[in-house]
């Protein structure tokens, strides 16, 4: 990383740089929202996931205000969010309702309390979007270290969270607590959100997650097929999307998450002939 | 005693759906639980293995006790994409021989690479089955199992069901709202609708005037053919007396010998 900063001097390798740091960040990134991503799908989290994601903007006008790192902030605030909402809807609360008010809630309280604080009104943008482009040595350890940090928590629980998923009540005859392994997935997910900010932005975040495992549902005939198709494919979304973003100058987030859906519909196609 | 609930009541949406329910289970017994629909079988099975918060009442389980658990249906998510085999090594993965050995020890030989998502209710709930028995259960629960079988795989279950006990000792609690086959493939009947009706030994029961009444059958009936066929006589035992025949027979030592289904 250190030599990554003495070489920008150069404009070619600066842009090589970034370029790369960016494709690092989107292939780190992948391999944290491909598996979880496929969980998202089957436990029927996605909205889960918006709301977790919406709530990010509020820790990062949390964290401006306080002088923390940013990913700390949100990493703090979704998790309080994804704590939240699960222990409504095991009280008994209307899921939809819950969080519908509740995402969208955090989301303007968000962008409200970003108002206030001073200065950063012009980079709002990059918060919703992502700023892929402009990612640092030191956001790329940290998008690398919080999405093995995920991988290696699903792989340790894989088993449990695989028949928890399937069913609670056999998941309880078999002496796993499903409660426990939804609150990994829940961590999980405050941690990708945590991460994912920078690459795609708190609007996107949940289709990055939902649409690659969509995409792998369609070609996969196992679960770890389709975790690790998942992870694949949104290394290739993100990379399509950066490409694109670089050579017709379209916002990178948005760009990556077209491309996603661009796959998730050949996917679609090709599953729908095979099966024929 | 391999499981043991007392004067265990659930509440669900503030309606008591058990009452003060005592039972329990011992190794190598089969215990049906017989009841009309929402009489709060299922929940029973579900209060005893800890799945449902009790209002009142306690469970106790034999320490270091394998359940083997069979629910009545298994609503898979379409975009879990799992096979037989894969299914099979939930939680605990094993190897392709035990997994081709279980599946044809119910029946299901050539399913292995066919989707869960796939089966029919039946398939289904063999293939739940030999799930059950390769984590070596010693306390299988299986709720409505037979549901959606035909007659001969009916039949064909209880058989299975009855030499799974035989191999290994295990203890087998069972919900079930069919008649004849069930009181003959077990050892000990509950009659339950909300509160425990009766129980014994299914002869006990088909003859209790509260098991009669709940199923509402007259003198002649599903009973009376199952009497006939597997005990010749007794034809008027029915009345009084018969709930405490039925304790007489509750504690009885099970281990030498089965019966056989239909």
């Amino acid at each position: 990383m250190r030599t990554t900063t003495m070489t920008m001097r150069g404009t070619t390798t600066m842009l090589d740089d970034f370029l790369i740091r960016a494709g690092l960040a989107g292939i780190g990134l992948s391999l944290a929202t491909g598996p979880l991503g496929a969980f998202v799908l089957w436990r029927r989290m996605a909205y889960f996931g918006d709301a977790t994601a919406h709530a990010a903007i509020l820790g990062v006008a949390l964290a401006l205000a306080t002088d923390l790192p940013v990913p700390l902030g949100t990493l703090v605030v979704a998790l309080a969010m994804a704590v939240t909402v699960a222990s409504l809807a095991a009280k008994g609360w209307a899921v939809d309702t819950t969080l519908g008010v509740l995402s969208h809630g955090a989301l303007a309280l968000g962008l409200v309390a970003i108002s206030f604080v001073h200065g950063v009104h012009t980079s709002l943008e990059a918060y919703l979007f992502g700023d892929i482009l402009a990612v640092t040595p030191v956001d790329l350890v940290t998008i690398w270290v919080g999405s093995l940090a995920v991988l290696a928590l699903l792989v340790w629980r894989w088993q449990a969270l695989l028949t928890a998923t399937l069913s609670a009540d056999l998941a309880r005859a078999d002496g796993i607590n499903p409660d426990r392994e939804r609150l990994i997935l829940t961590l999980a997910l405050a941690l990708v959100v945590a991460v994912a900010l920078k690459v795609v932005g708190a609007l996107l975040i949940a289709a990055m997650l939902v649409i690659p495992a969509a995409a792998a549902r369609a070609i996969a005939r196992g679960p770890e097929a389709m975790a690790a198709l998942a992870a694949g494919i949104g290394a290739l979304a993100c990379l399509a999307g950066l490409s694109l973003s670089l050579w017709q100058d379209t916002p990178a987030g948005p760009s990556m998450v077209a491309a996603a859906t661009a796959i998730f519909a050949l996917a679609a196609i090709f599953g729908r002939i095979r099966r024929a | 005693m391999l499981l043991q609930a007392q004067d265990i009541s659930v509440l669900l949406g503030g309606v008591e759906v058990l009452s003060r329910v005592s039972m329990g289970v011992e190794a190598g017994e089969i215990v049906t639980v017989l009841g009309p629909n929402g009489s709060g079988k299922s929940t029973l099975l579900r209060a005893v293995l800890g799945m449902v918060p009790l209002s009142s009442g306690q469970v106790t389980r034999a320490s270091g006790l394998r359940l083997g658990y069979v629910p009545q249906k298994l609503a898979i998510d379409p975009s879990l994409p799992m096979s037989v085999r894969r299914f099979l090594s939930l939680p605990h993965r094993v190897s392709d021989g035990e997994a081709a050995d279980v599946l044809a020890r119910v029946g299901m030989d050539a399913a292995g690479q066919r989707q869960i998502a796939a089966l029919s209710g039946g398939q289904l709930q063999r293939v739940m089955l030999a799930r059950a028995l390769l984590g070596h259960p010693g306390l299988l629960v299986l709720d409505e199992p037979t549901q959606g079988l035909d007659q001969p795989g009916e039949a064909a279950f209880y058989t299975l069901i009855a030499q799974v006990r035989r191999d290994t000792g295990a203890g087998v609690l069972m919900v079930s709202h069919d008649l004849h086959v069930v009181m003959a493939a077990s050892d000990r009947v509950i009659c339950l609708n909300h509160h425990i009706c009766c129980e014994g030994t299914p002869r006990v029961v088909s003859a209790a005037p509260e098991y009669r009444a709940l199923f509402g059958l007259g003198t002649q009936g599903a009973l009376a053919l199952y009497q006939h066929r597997h005990y010749h006589s007794h034809d008027g035992t029915e009345g009084h007396g018969a709930d405490h025949a039925g304790h007489a027979h509750d504690h009885h030592d099970h281990a030498g010998h089965h019966h056989h289904a239909g």
